[in-house]
């Protein structure tokens, strides 16, 4: 176990300056070089549930004003780090600092800090106005001052009109945007949000999407969102932590971490690369499931290389060498602007690789066709 | 068609041979005159039963004591059942079921002996004054035994799990992110109760209520053994018109009239459920 003095792990982002004052850097190349000052701070937060470790240690910082992504899977502990956050669940081991201030044993209603759950949690028995002014009556909002904000924020949200209905009168969407109201009229500084998106369906999730960020900037609090969907945490944040295990496999901009996944598990996650492993000798890659010689940036200590789809060209004539090979077509799915191809290589491995409509049609069930890629396009992965 | 009417032929019969009939006997003995003979009344259309209700005000204040226990031991049983609720429906699941058992425990023990228990408990040389006195702390016994307190008493320990069930059931169904959302929005724990948990448990809370009112308004046995002698409860003026007086056309009459009181609450919980 780490001592609470002890800020960043290996996983957590680089951080300049102490734990609670320093602006956060992005690790990440073409992330904005500064997201600002630190807001959040999780400092070793260990929890456990009999004998499962949901959170490992795990160190973790937010940025005031900024959209930050919890991604996972399920078990991966993004949900028990959320809920420690919001104060529903204490952590057996860590500290958690706002603006500094230990706040791990704040109960829930004395956090600056709130919540959209991903039930939505309206209340049945009150309106949406009184749903929404909820919070501002328990913290005492005069009732015109009240009324002014629970209209301000439903206008925000675009649910003019909608005060006197009741939950079970709304649709799904509508309820995501009262729930919405409720937390951001309290004006919070850090909102948590428990798969926003999750219970929506797919016309309404890209929309959706953009209005969260839209809100984001228009109210300046800093987003934490938890997710599974590796789609949703690279399109709306700012910037996204890959949870494995109750540890963080991965943190930085959305780019950053798709196109230089640090492991395995990260390539895999994200699902867009082939993850193919094998040996590195002499600068080169050897994957004999695939019977594929990479060529490219190959440190020694890799242990598998990643390569994207998109990145994989079908060549005029087949071709030996590295960065080449030779596979049939095994299956065809058209995606629109372009189609998504299965191709076994002659070792046995199968390969994903998009072909662009611009390129013409792509080749068809059985044909054998050669397949290869520039060096750079070959990511290595060290674990 | 035929399958539908054969599977509730046996719900109708019971409703017929248990509720319709009986309560048209007791109307029709409400009806009839009183008689010397055996049975002691004579079928007719007298309205004898029904005079003295109006004329003597004994009857309706035995009434409206027994409404009054009737909620002060629903009240109560409600405050009490609120948090043990609460309690098991929190606990673990392994730990629910014990908890479930224990609160069943006492009905696996005879009625009458549980009353007899309280009786050995409250009476003047009962456990209770002989552990104070044994203490030094009193000389003179306490009489706790045949007051309204020891009545209540035992109404609550009886009916108490009748309280507790459906508000346990409600409580399991309340989605437990309804109260992280009012304690996220700043509701301290009271606050949460007051303002989601009861609220939404409300139809409960009413259906536990009249679980116990109900029963609890014709109660003999408890008023009659552990409750002040001066406390006349419709169960027991019943009983003596019956039994002592042998007055069957006004007990009969006596026992219409606590029905429809009873049904006016249930009517009522109907109309508010429906809504």
């Amino acid at each position: 176990m780490t001592g609470p003095n002890q800020t960043s792990g290996p996983s957590g982002p680089p951080v300049i300056g102490s734990s609670s004052a320093g602006p956060i850097q992005t690790s990440g190349p073409s992330g904005p070089p500064v997201i600002g000052p630190v807001l959040l701070s999780a400092e070793a937060l260990t929890k456990r549930f009999g004998a499962t470790l949901a959170l490992d240690a795990l160190d973790l910082q937010i940025a005031a004003g900024e959209f930050f992504a919890l991604l996972g899977g399920s078990g991966s502990g993004k949900s028990t780090l959320l809920r420690i956050i919001a104060g529903f669940e204490a952590p057996d081991a860590g500290r958690l600092l706002l603006d500094g201030r230990d706040i791990s044993a704040t109960p829930p209603w004395a956090r600056p800090v709130n919540m959209m759950f991903q039930s939505y949690a309206l209340f049945p028995h009150l309106t949406v106005a009184d749903n929404v002014a909820y919070g501002l009556r328990r913290a005492g909002v005069a009732a015109a001052e009240r009324a002014k904000r629970v209209g301000d924020a439903l206008a925000m949200v675009g649910l003019e009109g909608f005060d006197r209905r009741r939950p079970h009168q709304l649709s799904g969407g509508q309820k995501q945007r009262v729930a919405l109201a409720r937390s951001l009229v309290m004006r919070p500084r850090l909102l948590l949000l428990d798969e926003p998106l999750g219970a929506l369906d797919a016309g309404l999730r890209e929309r959706t999407g953009f209005e969260l960020r839209a809100l984001q900037r228009a109210t300046g609090a800093a987003f934490v969102m938890v997710t599974h969907d590796q789609e949703e945490a690279l399109a709306l944040a700012d910037r996204v932590a890959l949870l494995d295990g109750g540890r963080i496999a991965q943190l930085g901009a959305p780019r950053a971490i798709y196109e230089k996944p640090a492991s395995r598990f990260v390539a895999r996650f994200l699902g867009a690369a082939n993850v193919l492993e094998g040996r590195a000798a002499e600068g080169r890659f050897e994957s004999a499931e695939a019977g594929i010689t990479f060529a490219g940036d190959i440190p020694p200590g890799t242990v598998a290389v990643a390569l994207r789809p998109e990145r994989i060209a079908i060549l005029p004539a087949p071709a030996d060498g590295p960065n080449r090979v030779r596979g049939t077509v095994e299956d065809v799915a058209f995606r629109g602007d372009d189609s998504l191809l299965l191709i076994r290589t002659e070792a046995g491995a199968v390969l994903r690789v998009a072909h662009a409509e611009e390129d013409g049609a792509p080749p068809a069930r059985g044909a054998v066709v050669g397949l290869g890629w520039e060096p750079g396009d070959v990511v290595a992965l060290p674990a | 068609m035929k399958a539908r009417a054969l599977l509730l032929a046996p719900a109708w019969a019971w409703l017929l041979l248990f509720v319709a009939a009986p309560a048209a006997i007791l109307a029709a003995i409400a009806l009839a005159e009183p008689d010397s003979g055996l049975p002691p009344f004579r079928l007719a259309l007298s309205g004898a039963g029904f005079a003295p209700l109006v004329e003597d005000s004994y009857y309706l204040d035995a009434l409206l004591v027994a409404l009054r226990v009737a909620a002060i031991t629903a009240g109560l049983c409600l405050a009490l059942a609120y948090p043990m609720a609460i309690g098991i429906a929190r606990a673990a699941p392994g730990r629910r079921v014990l908890l479930l058992a224990a609160l069943m425990l006492p009905f696996w023990t005879g009625f009458l002996l549980r009353v007899g228990a309280w009786i050995g408990l409250l009476r003047d040389e009962g456990w209770i004054n002989g552990l104070l006195r044994g203490a030094g702390l009193i000389e003179a016994p306490l009489a706790m035994l045949y007051t309204e307190g020891a009545m209540l008493a035992g109404m609550v320990h009886a009916y108490l799990p009748f309280a507790v069930l459906p508000l346990f059931a409600a409580l399991l169904r309340l989605d437990p992110t309804l109260e992280e959302a009012a304690a996220d929005l700043g509701a301290r724990p009271a606050t949460v109760f007051l303002t989601v948990t009861l609220p939404a448990t409300l139809p409960a809370a009413l259906a536990a209520f009249l679980l116990v009112f109900i029963p609890a308004a014709g109660e003999f046995v408890i008023p009659d053994l552990m409750g002040p002698p001066e406390a006349q409860m419709v169960g027991r003026v019943l009983w003596q018109e019956f039994f002592q007086n042998r007055d069957w056309p006004v007990a009969a009459a006596l026992a219409l009239c606590l029905l429809g009181l009873l049904i006016l609450p249930i009517r009522l919980f109907q109309r508010l459920e429906a809504r």
